[in-house]
């Protein structure tokens, strides 16, 4: 049924939609739309979950690491400041391998204190063990929530997924959906039923010590699976779009790059610009083209560097940046070229922070600087 | 069924007071018991991988957020009615409890889920290597609050955590102790016959911290309760119910003196510090009525 919501609505229908026993979440803006509208789902006895207020993020997240460990398909959500409350236990929940999907909607940190969008809360949690998707607009937002539990609870993965969408600009505006029926949604993600779980039946321990003769040898597994998961996130996205008839998710978008000459590589509801963006120039004869990142972690690389082969300038827009390096896109971008052999001009440009408006214009200058000075963290439209 | 819930073989130093008393909790709350565990001594002796002694269900996830993690296995037992028959315990030490954990297990208590939590107290961060925490007793020589030439020690008393459980108007609130078996099973039993939060509050010597001989804990365990410096006590809908009262409580140099945490405290110069101790036990003898009146 199409719908004209918010991405937070579109993302609070896809989670009821998946229907799971534990939602537990802590308040931040502008994360709140989305825990308020299942809250009053579950108020309205139209979803039967358990629906937890809890005394922080670092306790939600817990508390879903806990009620998946007992067998329950879990939800969350969370922002900026939350998200890295939460972190210790972002990391511990990958570590212990439990299928948690949580919706970050991406907000700036802290300090200055700033509510409006860029990427830098998801983007400090790269190394978590969280597989990372990010939503281009409000469509995507839901396609990408029953995509990530198909994915988190796929016995080769196991793996929490993080569903990211821009603060505001997704999460707050409005967009024509078309929100599923429950029928089709059952027919694309089975019910969960874990191997393990907490069970008197079969008592096992979890969240053991390992020392230094296993611990490796864990971690090396979540790496393999997080890779493992670079297979599976493709056709998981073929099977949506049979069942649901449109493209959503899967690990990169190329748009117009077949014989682009100067790309952009970006994630997140920016890429809806860059694509107007580059519609305009093409027409003005410049073989522009955009390389969107659904998929940052794991990283695609073979994908990346498939897409942009025969690019000649590659630009970087990142919406956080590693302070005193680089833009984290542009380091992984960076590194999968080399390795793919490449011999791409890449930029990065640090773009958005805080909420500052990336327009067309903005991204015609970053077109525009592709041609000049070699930058790897470059700073767009700063004021004198 | 094995012999014991929690089985021989871990790794706990000898004659160590929470070993004891954790195994005595799981056994009283038998198999159908799930247990989530703070990070700490008992989470570690317990579940080197690829090694488990716990022969239930059993969760550890980080320091501080057992109240959460045991929150969330409550809620997936409820939401598939299986709460009749399964139990949640919360357990950590004195610092998991007291100081990093209080938070989430504040939450717990006020969301009033059906979980018993439990702290083992021995006094400080014994599992980091003998820290001063918010439960330490005051002048105790701890690795981060040592006794030297300008310090007795600890100098701030023990926070009282069954005030703050009560504060949150949970209906089952109490203290025992490793040295008092038969009482901490009865209480544990009682805890788990009541549906809602309850807090059990456990006093467990331990010789490394404490620097007494393993052989010594039970002693030293009841001394302490003895003396009154540890008051074992039950509180049921906010109301004091049960106290073990003492016919003769004994002087607190006769507990402090077998542990090494106190030694300072014998020496010329420490008689007002040592008085101040015997003043927390006489308090605690007059507020919760551990003297029953002739």
């Amino acid at each position: 049924m199409k719908d004209f919501i918010e991405g937070s609505d579109a993302v609070a229908r896809a989670v009821a939609l998946c229907r799971p026993g534990v939602i537990s979440a802590y308040p931040i803006t502008p994360q709140t739309h989305i825990v308020e509208f299942l809250a009053s789902m579950v108020a309205d006895g139209k979803l039967k979950s358990q629906f937890i207020n809890v005394e922080s993020e670092h306790s939600a997240a817990s508390l879903v690491l806990g009620a998946s460990a007992a067998g329950e398909r879990v939800f969350s959500a969370s922002s900026s400041q939350g998200l890295i409350l939460m972190s210790e236990v972002l990391f511990n929940i990958a570590g212990m391998r439990m299928p948690v999907v949580l919706a970050c909607v991406n907000r700036a940190l802290s300090a200055p204190i700033n509510i409006w969008n860029d990427q830098q809360d998801s983007m400090a949690v790269r190394d978590s063990g969280w597989i990372q998707l990010y939503a281009e607009t409000g469509q995507e937002c839901g396609d990408l929530i029953f995509q990530a539990y198909r994915l988190a609870e796929s016995p080769e993965v196991r793996v929490p997924v993080m569903v990211c969408l821009d603060g505001y600009l997704l999460s707050h505006g409005l967009e024509v959906v078309d929100v599923p029926e429950a029928a089709e949604v059952d027919k694309f993600l089975p019910p969960y039923r874990p191997t393990e779980k907490l069970d008197p039946a079969v008592p096992m321990t979890f969240g053991p010590l390992a020392g230094p003769d296993y611990y490796l040898e864990i971690r090396h597994d979540l790496h393999a699976a997080m890779r493992g998961a670079l297979k599976l996130i493709p056709s998981i996205a073929a099977d949506f779009s049979r069942q649901f008839g449109r493209n959503s998710g899967g690990l990169v978008e190329a748009y117009r790059l077949e014989d682009a000459e100067l790309a952009i590589v970006a994630a997140g509801s920016v890429c809806g610009t860059i694509k107007e963006a580059i519609d305009a120039l093409r027409q003005e004869g410049v073989k522009a083209g955009l390389l969107r990142l659904v998929t940052y972690r794991p990283f695609p690389e073979e994908a990346v560097s498939a897409a942009l082969a025969g690019v000649g300038r590659v630009a970087v827009l990142d919406k956080a940046i590693s302070l005193g390096a680089t833009g984290p896109i542009y380091a992984d971008l960076a590194t999968a070229l080399v390795r793919g052999k490449h011999q791409a001009r890449v930029n990065g440009y640090i773009a958005g922070l805080g909420g500052r408006d990336i327009t067309i214009e903005t991204i015609r200058e970053i077109f525009t600087r592709l041609s000049g000075e070699e930058v790897s963290a470059g700073f767009v439209g700063l004021k004198g | 069924m094995p012999e014991h819930l929690l089985s021989p073989g871990h790794t706990a130093c000898a004659g160590c007071g929470q070993a004891l008393a954790a195994r005595l909790v799981i056994d009283t709350a038998g198999p159908n018991t799930i247990i989530v565990n703070n990070t700490g001594c008992l989470e570690v002796f317990t579940t080197a991988y690829p090694e488990s002694a716990w022969e239930v269900p059993f969760i550890h996830s980080l320091f501080e957020n057992a109240g959460a993690v045991a929150s969330g296995v409550e809620s997936a037992l409820r939401q598939t009615g299986r709460l009749d028959q399964i139990r949640v315990i919360a357990q950590a030490g004195d610092g998991g409890t007291a100081d990093i954990g209080l938070q989430a297990l504040s939450g717990m208590w006020e969301r009033g889920h059906d979980i018993l939590s439990i702290c083992y107290d021995n006094e400080a961060y014994m599992n980091t290597g003998i820290q001063r925490s918010g439960l330490t007793p005051t002048y105790t020589s701890t690795t981060t609050s040592p006794a030297g030439k300008a310090s007795a020690g600890n100098p701030r008393p023990k926070k009282n955590v069954m005030e703050i459980a009560l504060a949150h108007g949970i209906p089952y609130v109490a203290s025992a102790s490793a040295g008092f078996p038969m009482d901490l099973q009865k209480k544990v039993k009682k805890a788990l016959a009541i549906r809602g939060p309850k807090y059990l509050h456990i006093h467990v010597p331990c010789p490394l911290g404490w620097r007494h001989e393993p052989a010594d804990t039970y002693r030293v365990a009841r001394l302490a309760v003895e003396t009154g410096l540890f008051p074992m006590v039950e509180f049921e809908g906010g109301q004091q119910t049960g106290a073990y009262t003492l016919s003769a409580p004994k002087p607190v140099a006769e507990y402090l003196k077998l542990q090494g945490r106190f030694r300072h405290l014998f020496k010329p110069g420490a008689e007002a510090a040592l008085q101040e101790i015997q003043a927390i036990a006489d308090r605690n003898i007059a507020r919760y009525g551990l003297v029953k009146p002739a």
